[in-house]
């Protein structure tokens, strides 16, 4: 099976993070990471590759940096990486991110493609379905088990109410939480591996793709202002000496909750 | 005046009440219903027209037929902006209309002006942006609990739609749909309360004491993802990075350490309690008020205050 795993750079959640002065997620000042969720995403893949044969390939849109999370990618095991880089891009919003990732999925054609549910930067969790749109190719998103009997895809969907099971035939898009495996490390060889494995360099031009289409020039929408909220400070602080219960409850009902 | 289009994907719930007091102040509200559409809740908070779409060609199959035929409807009567809830299923129509209409789109919304200004509370609910749509309408999802939803008596008159969707809309088939314990309890993100155990409740039977708590406020039950991790709740009930945002008028944190993966989800909360054996945790650093000691003597103790008092 041809699989690509989506893998999106993004600035390590832990950390401070902020904007640029053009509204842009700032990725210079903090500490870059692979998305937490496409971990998971490289694990399914790798699993399903073991058991059933195939390639993995690993799909990033974004700048110079990315290199970085693209070899950690490697470094877990697939085969190979693409890696879709133009200062045209700097500003995309998400309907020009998923118009890139489609004209680069077309030239690789997968059976599979597999994402996270969401990046923490954004969590916007709209490029699979914006994918399926483009591609004509069936989603099952938010996927907390997935199950591949030949082309035939089953995945036990999160909702809020429980979990729908939905099926599809390949080619498809599945994108995965983080409860659908344990990814592993990257082990010693891993990463020496990874350092020869082949990243394609494609720009927009080789994707066929206009400059006019995607950045600040083909956003669809647009940030106007952006502010820091006041960070919260704590209140009251009470070492329970046998009535802490007692304590919090007086507090609820000083604030009206009981 | 223009009709705003607000998408009622499961029933009517609270953010779909708050959705359609958003939209009045957009234009004339009409609610695009998939499935039974309660006409009389959603005629009390103002919707104008109710649309509804149904059938096996809507319910057999994921996201994407519901997304057509909202696309079908734009197309027909031009509204002046879409909202949906921001739920998984609302951003999925969303992102799918957004390509069939070559349009912009805006994501959990906490506020939207009559211009289509939205405001968005961004990288963990540490900062504001305001944006907009610049291509095509405004397709916005309104994350719960972000206004006061406001009656507004309207009779709304019904319009049946035709369901007629494509092969590809039918890719993805919806064989089961399994509903999982939740009970009576409010729904996480639309709860008014909210009260959430972490590793310190040490254990999945021990979340009793949670859920006591949270039944005797009223509130939906949370966890931290260590809680989750461990196995001690189900995941559709993780707050935090990886788990669900939530806003509630009350956040109850048990036995929660407070990890930034936490506070992502909830630090725009409006008041904030914890209980941590731990006085350095950081949750401390956002509650209004904390008690540092034994959850499980404090939780008990509190839920007996509170049947005393009731």
């Amino acid at each position: 099976m041809n699989i690509v795993v989506l893998v999106k750079q993004v600035p390590d959640s832990g950390a401070e993070r902020t904007l640029s002065a053009d509204f842009s997620v700032d990725r210079a000042s903090s500490s870059n990471v692979i998305n937490e969720m496409d971990e998971y995403a490289i694990e399914e893949a790798l699993k399903i590759k073991e058991a059933h044969g195939g390639e993995v390939t690993v799909l990033t849109v974004g700048p110079a940096g990315a290199t970085e999370s693209i070899r950690k990618a490697l470094s877990m095991g697939p085969d190979k990486a693409v890696h879709v880089q133009d200062d045209t891009l700097h500003g995309s919003c998400a309907v020009a991110t998923s118009k890139v990732l489609a004209a680069a999925l077309r030239t690789l054609n997968p059976d599979l493609i597999l994402s996270g549910a969401e990046s923490t930067d954004g969590r916007v969790q709209v490029v699979p379905h914006m994918l399926a749109e483009l591609l004509g190719v069936a989603a099952l998103t938010g996927a907390r088990k997935l199950t591949v009997d030949g082309s035939q895809l089953t995945v036990e969907r999160q909702t809020d109410e429980g979990y729908e099971v939905v099926t599809a035939a390949t080619p498809a898009i599945v994108s995965v939480w983080d409860t659908i495996n344990e990814p592993r490390y990257p082990s010693f060889k891993g990463i020496m591996a990874a350092k020869k494995k082949p990243v394609q360099a494609l720009s927009l031009g080789d994707l066929g793709v206009a400059g006019d289409e995607v950045g600040f020039a083909g956003a669809t929408s647009q940030v106007l202002e952006f502010s820091k909220r006041p960070a919260r400070t704590g209140g009251a602080k009470v070492v329970d000496e046998g009535n802490g219960g007692e304590q919090l409850v007086a507090y609820l009902a000083t604030e009206k909750f009981v | 005046m223009a009709e705003v289009l607000v998408v009622v994907e499961n029933g009517v719930k609270k953010v779909t009440l708050e959705m359609l007091t958003i939209a009045r102040g957009l234009g004339s509200v009409s609610a695009v219903v998939f499935g039974d559409a309660d006409t009389a809740k959603l005629g009390e908070f103002g919707a104008e027209k109710i649309y509804t779409a149904s059938g096996e060609d809507v319910d057999g199959y994921l996201v994407a037929p519901k997304a057509t035929v909202v696309a079908e409807l734009v197309k027909r009567v031009q509204p002046a902006a879409v909202l949906l809830a921001s739920t998984q299923e609302g951003k999925e129509i969303a992102a799918r209309l957004a390509i069939k209409l070559d349009n912009g789109l805006l994501t959990d919304a906490v506020a939207l002006d009559a211009d289509g200004t939205a405001t968005q509370a961004i990288f963990a609910g540490s900062a504001i942006v305001k944006s907009k749509v610049t291509k095509g309408l405004p397709i916005v999802t309104i994350r719960p609990n972000s206004v006061t939803p406001e009656p507004s008596a309207a009779s709304p008159a019904v319009e049946q739609l035709t369901v007629a969707v494509s092969d590809t809309d039918k890719l993805t088939k919806v064989v089961q749909r399994v509903a999982e314990q939740k009970g009576s309890r409010p729904e996480l993100t639309e709860a008014g309360i909210v009260v959430s155990g972490g590793r310190g409740v040490g254990n999945a039977d021990n979340f009793k004491l949670v859920e006591e708590l949270a039944d005797l406020l009223g509130g939906a039950v949370g966890a931290s993802r260590a809680a989750v991790d461990s196995g001690y709740y189900p995941h559709q009930f993780q707050v935090g990075q990886t788990g669900k945002t939530v806003s509630p008028q009350l956040y109850v944190a048990l036995g929660i350490s407070g990890a930034i993966q936490h506070r992502a989800g909830m630090q725009t909360s409006k008041t904030i309690v914890a209980v941590n054996k731990d006085a350095e945790a950081p949750i401390f650093e956002l509650a209004d008020f904390g008690v540092v000691g034994d959850l499980f003597k404090i939780v008990p103790q509190a839920a007996d205050e509170i049947r005393k008092r009731k």
